[in-house]
């Protein structure tokens, strides 16, 4: 079995952090997904403070998944993209739903990518994995390090092909990762995200 | 990271601080509930919530700072200027035809939402007939907010927001700079309550028109946030207005439909039933 497939195995939810560059990336991720996605992805990504955000917009025509910003106490839906309200931490509390705070900013940010991993870890354990993408703000460096503490996956993008490599670099530093990868690589992690059904690994 | 010790010790805590200093934290919402406790603790070199437990309920002079860490809510004046803007045009002239006029700005933390509603109803002619009652459970909290005392650095922030508000003025008609310092004009806190008030177990207290209340419902449960909204349903005159943070809504809320939506893109709804 391919290492990529046997990395999304027993996932129930991928978070994801990125800054500049990000849309990009994601961009070329989210249409990689497979139909039947049965995760529920959660994204951080530091955006100039603005409101509305045209995030949802703008994935949603390029994701075969519905995209929706976050709202506060909302149940997580599988097969469903979340997006980070501008200028609120997102947060994964027990449900598991979606929580939002006005904490003050942390390495600057708000949203920040610490807060939603380090949160979600709590909540989804060894079933979550993290996704450190390209970034020029070491906010998400911590966050993935309690992502691999709690039993979960830790996903870099290779530093060499990221836009900015600042983030991915900074992630790495923290500590051992599961996976360092390259766009394409990780445009086949995404394609292996389908049912949970198939992911499971076999008795 | 949180282990699963620390789900057990939370509930402790909570009920440890309610019984010993009436402080209810139980309808709090856990995940920024224990993203707090956890900067706390690094705070008192506790490393886990027993310990922070035992030292905070044998060391009263402890609580403040823990409250501190528990409530404080980082705002600025005029925040999410479209918010200001929907109530400086849509609610202030309905807001004109009661002779007097009581606004209870709910969870005020350090009163920039207080001062910026205070200008805000000056520059429209109303603050004269007004009384603004702004609470807090945090009495140190108050206490910055009673003294109207802001870094200068955060003046130019407020100053662009209050812009962005439909200003009719200038914020520096209203405050004072000296030493790194921005103090706000005695003359706007004439009508303005300052009083402890917990949202979690005291009741409603007063008739009011218009109640502010952003970004504080979002640290509460279901529960507690059907608690606080009954508490602005029950203060609230027939046709008042409430006024919520960008991200809330009451769309999950037993009260929703004694509200309609007034301004809904800036999160603006009045009562409707009794």
């Amino acid at each position: 079995m391919s290492t990529l497939l046997s990395l999304t195995q027993g996932v129930d939810a991928v978070v994801l952090g990125a800054s500049a560059g990000g849309v990009e990336v994601l961009s070329a991720l989210f249409p990689k997904l497979p139909r039947e996605c049965s995760l529920s992805f959660m994204v951080v990504m530091h955006m100039p403070r603005e409101r509305p955000s045209l995030l949802p917009e703008v994935f949603a025509t390029r994701c075969g998944l519905p995209v929706r910003e976050a709202e506060d106490k909302e149940r997580v839906q599988p097969g469903t993209v979340y997006l980070a309200a501008p200028d609120y931490h997102l947060l994964i509390d027990q449900g598991p739903s979606l929580a939002l705070s006005s904490d003050a900013p942390v390495h600057f940010s708000r949203p920040s990518i610490d807060v939603l991993f380090e949160s979600a870890a709590d909540v989804y354990r060894e079933r979550l994995m993290g996704i450190i993408l390209t970034g020029a703000n070491r906010d998400g460096a911590s966050g993935l390090a309690a992502v691999g503490r709690a039993g979960g996956r830790t996903v870099v993008q290779e530093p060499g092909s990221a836009a900015a490599p600042f983030l991915p670099e900074a992630a790495l530093q923290e500590g051992p990762v599961d996976a360092v990868l390259s766009l394409a690589e990780l445009q086949e992690l995404f394609s292996y995200m389908g049912p949970v059904m198939l992911r499971r690994p076999l008795e | 990271m949180i282990s699963s010790t620390f789900d057990i010790e939370l509930p402790l805590l909570l009920e440890a601080l309610y019984r010993k200093y009436h402080y209810d934290f139980r309808g709090y919402a856990l995940a920024s509930l224990k993203r707090r406790l956890t900067q706390a603790m690094d705070n008192f070199g506790c490393s886990t919530l027993s310990q922070l437990q035992d030292r905070v309920l044998h060391e009263p002079s402890l609580f403040p700072v823990l409250l501190e860490f528990l409530t404080v809510q980082v705002s600025e004046m005029f925040r999410d200027p479209a918010y200001f803007r929907a109530l400086r045009d849509k609610v202030v002239p309905l807001l004109r035809t009661y002779p007097s006029l009581k606004v209870w700005v709910a969870g005020c933390s350090a009163g920039e939402e207080v001062y910026s509603l205070a200008i805000l109803l000056q520059e429209e002619g109303l603050l004269e007939r007004s009384i603004i009652y702004a609470t807090d459970i945090n009495a140190s909290a108050l206490e910055r907010a009673q003294a109207g005392i802001y870094d200068a650095a955060r003046i130019g922030g407020f100053t662009e927001n209050h812009r962005k508000s439909g200003a009719r003025t200038s914020l520096s008609d209203y405050y004072t700079a000296a030493y790194g310092k921005a103090v706000f004009d005695k003359a706007l806190k004439t009508n303005i309550v300052f009083a402890d008030h917990s949202l979690s177990t005291d009741s409603a207290f007063s008739e009011v028109q218009l109640v502010s209340c952003r970004n504080v419902l979002i640290y509460f449960d279901r529960q507690l946030q059907d608690r606080v909204l009954g508490l602005f349903r029950e203060s609230l005159c027939r046709k008042g207005f409430l006024g919520l943070g960008a991200k809330e809504s009451l769309r999950f809320s037993v009260h929703s439909y004694a509200f309609s939506d007034f301004v809904p893109e800036d999160r603006i709804f009045r009562k409707e039933a009794a």
